[in-house]
């Protein structure tokens, strides 16, 4: 039934409609000369949205009789999309003003996948989570062919809406076979039937439905379509899809895990072991031979997705918390890291990608080529730099799950990982000097970079904070 | 000083002067960095003043719970306080051996420097677990950046050998620790060291320490990393890296294997005792046929570093205080060779040993120091490692006979080979017209190397000033471990006082051996 309660728990999601709506007018009527405008209004919608969303929690936790959550979890999840959304959106105009006109269609679109990924993470039932995905899923397949007259960027939309309708089939599938198993669609249906026992039906359904979001999340052996998208993508999309997507995915993930399939835990634990380990390692791996930055950093994404997974492996409140926080972490690290690459400009302000263009940028720019090693080392998982609470958590929650094996190797893993990053570092500070890069970024890259900077550096003083609001997320599940 | 956060000041010094220097000029980035370093260094006397010798355990004590999991907890006893000391005295040694050597990137550099010296303050001083272990790891990152960038011909490699080997080596240890948390419910080093873990359980946690300090310290077979970064590294990082890094894994040793698992120490001792006899008698021998001067010395602290554990692993009293004496005077003239080095390195740019001869003619103030320091790296008496060395001996001659015997040819190999490289480059006639054209001393490089020499000269003569400190913390120690340290198989006699004219040798092999 639709009451007043439920409408104002999904008060974020009305205002980013309408505010999408609204903005889609503006461009209609506007032009390509509205791009400024829609772009500034639509990160103005994301904040409101952002406001309301303590009004959300306060009418939570269940809506439309189940269908929808908001919960702490959905909450947390949402502030960390939005953010992400909000700066893949500001880092966007000065590079599409490099060749032609920034479009006002771009806000727009990450505004709709905003809708998305709120439905996903705050799903109750396997119909709201399907139709949150391809609600996000659609927005992102446009985005990722978003410079038309560009085949990398046209290639990689089709590479992703294929590979992507692929996946939501084989999810659609488990939900299917979830469904005729148990008979229900809504979450804690499923868990009921699960707690009598798992059928043969109720298993092969629960792969089908883990191998679908593994997609989503580009988690080893569902990775293959990241590195080209990410690296034919325009790259403000590509820092959107290493950032807010992966939240939202890996929070559906998490609470599908928990909430439906609580009571499988057994069968499904192993299945995310071996997903972990196996991104960890191949995310390692294959990052070393890179030569492109931006095929490097889906590399990475996928290396640090396996991480995230170790705290989902754990399946406790401290493992979910562990794996909230690491992606909050990673979020950050992400966007500084793209905002960053977005920087690697030549003289004429034409977009680099190779690695080796970053040769000696300690010397030509410093700040620049300090705030990228800060970024590195902290992916890398060095102390003290955040990167390495975020790993900490999850091993952490892991060992205290009584799965040190997992962690030892997971954590040894990550000297392989370490490896590449420290790549980029080398290249930036002891090799010589290639031809320069522009000689200043854009004001909003280097805010965002300085502020991501800032908070990867001096992170730790916030983890009194970050620990009771993932600790409050992860206690909404169980 | 009660209340008085100095610990936290003694950090806070060094960082503020890093962040100056990445904004400094050049030559100001060095006067920043050479009057942080002076400032820290003040402040250690001040803290060495203030330390109640024999009084409470654990001094200075900060402690802000201002990370959530864990806490802002600092706190030293006498061992951490004479590490604290050495890092001090070497930094502005360091800052002045770069003045002239280091001429690009130099606020980068003197940035590097202060900040690793905030980390190894930070990783003495650290009471809490996790504070350790990040101010532990987070060393990695300048050290990275100083041989990968102000390093040799070949510092890629040797700056990515150091790194990985060394993160490898510690990862295990967070994971350990870990564990240690959630057992025991602290995150408290103090807490921690009394800590009874259940023994079986203890033999992985040590292993899984052991790989990180075993790495750091270096012990053989896992040294092999360490020539190769003092070859490539900067003069000053090679005196930072032999001085002060390489005593982390030791004080990891006495701060957490062996008082957080004494069974484990003792059922394990044999293993440690067994790679250390490999390490004095294999790199002692490697360091004999080197033909490049800062390779031999590297392999040389191998040996020295070797005769560090047998000293921790002897379970008395005596090996403990031989074993931090060895750290702290081959802190000192591991450094002073390295400066040493640097000095003709500076002159000639080649560290092979055949460029050089006859130094002694053309810089005889220059041949004086540098054949003191190596007395003193053969273990003289008079200095520091003598000090060291011969109780380390004496202690693990206690525990086994044998181990004493073989480490014992270590300082003999340790004469061979230093007393070679000496004439090989100071005496003999002057073969290389470049070299015999080198002038002496600066007065810079002198006064760098003067105060090194008296504070070795100091820990040899009069050892009981250092020892003091460190007196009751290593008797509780021996204390803690005494239930499980191995019966020794010297089975050493204390009889009464013979009449004159009887047979005195039955303790004598030990020192006869030793010296």
């Amino acid at each position: 039934m639709i009451d007043s309660a439920s409408l104002l728990a999904v008060l974020p999601e009305l205002i980013l409609t309408a505010g999408g709506l609204a903005l889609m007018m503006v461009a209609a009527f506007g032009g390509d000369g509205s791009a400024r405008v829609v772009t500034w209004l639509s990160v103005v919608t994301l904040a409101i949205a952002g406001a309301a969303l303590s009004c959300s929690l306060a009418h939570g936790p269940d809506a439309f009789d189940g269908l929808y959550r908001a919960d702490a979890f959905s909450v947390f999840a949402k502030a960390l999309i939005y953010v992400a959304a909000a700066a893949a959106i500001l880092l966007a105009p000065r590079f599409f003003s490099t060749d032609g006109v920034p479009r006002p269609e771009y806000p727009i679109l990450i505004l709709f996948a905003s809708i998305g990924m709120g439905m996903m993470v705050s799903a109750g039932d396997m119909l709201t989570l399907y139709v949150g995905l391809e609600m996000n899923s659609l927005a992102s397949y446009v985005l990722a062919s978003f410079m038309r007259q560009d085949e990398r960027s046209s290639e990689a939309g089709l590479k992703y809406f294929v590979l992507g309708s692929l996946a939501s089939g084989i999810l659609l599938y488990g939900i299917s076979l979830l469904y005729g198993f148990t008979g229900s669609t809504a979450f804690d249906g499923i868990a009921v039937a699960l707690g009598e026992g798992v059928s043969k039906g109720e298993l092969f359904g629960l792969v089908f439905v883990l191998a679908g979001l593994a997609f989503k999340i580009s988690a080893v052996p569902f990775h293959m379509w990241t590195p080209d998208v990410y690296e034919g993508a325009p790259t403000p999309v590509t820092t959107f899809f290493a950032s807010a997507p992966k939240v939202a995915a890996m929070g559906l993930t998490v609470r599908v895990a928990i909430e439906a399939l609580g009571p499988a835990g057994l069968d499904w634990q192993q299945i995310v072991i071996f997903v972990a380990l196996a991104s960890i390692l191949f995310g390692a791996v294959a990052a070393i031979g890179q030569t492109n930055i931006k095929r490097l950093m889906a590399y990475s994404s996928i290396n640090n997705v396996g991480f995230a997974l170790i705290g989902l492996a754990a399946g406790t409140p401290a493992g979910v918390a562990g794996t909230m926080s690491y992606m909050a972490i990673y979020v950050l690290m992400t966007i500084g890291a793209f905002a960053c690459i977005l920087q690697m400009r030549d003289a004429d302000g034409k977009p680099i990608e190779t690695i080796a263009s970053l040769a000696g940028l300690s010397q030509s720019r410093k700040g620049l080529a300090a705030a990228l090693a800060i970024f590195m080392f902290s992916m890398a998982g060095i102390p003290p730099l955040f990167g390495f609470w975020a790993k900490f958590l999850v091993f952490d929650a892991a060992v205290a799950a009584g799965l040190t094996a997992l962690a030892a190797f997971g954590i040894t893993a990550s000297v392989i990982g370490a490896f590449y990053y420290l790549k980029i570092i080398k290249t930036m500070y002891f090799d010589e000097p290639t031809a320069a890069y522009e000689a200043k970024g854009g004001p909003v890259e280097n805010i965002i970079l300085t502020a991501c900077a800032v908070v990867i550096v001096l992170g730790y003083l916030l983890n009194p904070l970050l620990d009771q609001a993932s600790a409050a997320a992860a206690a909404s599940l169980f | 000083m009660d209340g008085f956060p100095i610990l936290s000041l003694m950090m806070a010094v060094p960082m503020a002067g890093a962040i100056a220097c990445l904004f400094a000029s050049a030559n100001n980035a060095r006067w920043i960095a050479l009057i942080a370093t002076l400032v820290d260094f003040v402040l250690g006397i001040v803290l060495w003043m203030n330390f109640d010798q024999g009084g409470l355990q654990w001094q200075f004590q900060e402690y802000a719970p201002i990370f959530g999991r864990f806490a802002w907890a600092l706190g030293i006893d006498g061992i951490a306080l004479m590490l604290i000391a050495l890092t001090v005295f070497l930094m502005p040694i360091c800052i002045g051996a770069s003045w002239n050597a280091i001429t690009k990137r130099v606020g980068e550099y003197m940035a590097a420097f202060l900040f690793m010296e905030v980390l190894m303050i930070g990783v003495f001083t650290a009471q809490d677990l996790y504070l350790f272990y990040i101010m532990f790891e987070a060393g990695l990152i300048p050290m990275y950046l100083i041989i990968g960038i102000w390093g040799g011909a070949d510092r890629i490699y040797a700056s990515y050998k150091f790194f990985l080997y060394t993160l490898l080596g510690s990862v295990l240890m967070l994971i350990a620790m870990m564990w240690m948390v959630h057992e025991a419910g602290s995150t408290e080093i103090p807490v921690l060291m009394a800590y009874n873990f259940d023994p079986h359980v203890q033999t992985w946690l040590f292993l899984a320490f052991f790989a990180s300090f075993a790495v750091k310290m270096p012990m053989w077979p896992v040294h092999t990393w360490l020539p190769d970064a003092h070859v490539q590294a900067p003069t000053a990082g090679s005196v930072i890296l032999a001085g002060v890094l390489l005593k982390m894994g030791g004080y990891g040793f006495i701060r957490f294997s062996l008082p957080m698992f004494p069974e484990a120490s003792a059922q394990l001792a044999p293993m440690v005792w067994g790679l250390s006899m490999v390490a004095v008698v294999y790199t002692s021998l490697v360091a004999l046929v080197q033909s490049d001067m800062k390779k031999l010395i590297a392999y040389s602290s191998v040996a020295h570093m070797a005769i560090v554990t047998i000293g921790l692993f002897a379970f008395n009293q005596a090996g403990i205080e031989g074993a931090m004496m060895v750290m702290l005077g081959h802190g000192l003239v591991a450094g002073a060779l390295f400066l040493c080095v640097g000095v003709v390195y500076d002159r000639l740019h080649t560290r092979e040993i055949n460029r050089y001869g006859g130094l002694s003619i053309n810089m005889p103030r220059y041949a004086v120091l540098f054949l003191f320091f190596t007395m003193a790296s053969v273990g003289l008496p008079g200095t520091s490692n003598f000090v060291g060395e011969f109780l380390a001996l004496m202690g693990v001659y206690q525990a086994s006979s044998w181990v004493a015997l073989v480490c014992t040819t270590g300082i003999i190999l340790g004469a061979a080979y230093m007393l070679y490289l000496y004439r090989r480059i100071c005496y003999g006639p002057q073969v290389n017209a470049d070299a015999a054209a080198m002038p002496d001393l600066s007065i810079r490089e002198f006064w760098l190397m003067a105060p090194i020499a008296a504070v070795v000269l100091w820990m040899g003569v009069y050892p009981e000033s250092f020892l003091a400190p460190m007196r009751s913390d290593i008797q509780a120690l021996e204390a803690r471990l005494a239930p499980a340290a191995p019966a020794g198989d010297s089975k050493i006699k204390m009889g009464a006082p013979k009449p004159a004219g009887e047979s005195h040798h039955e303790e004598a092999p030990a020192h006869g051996e030793a010296h």
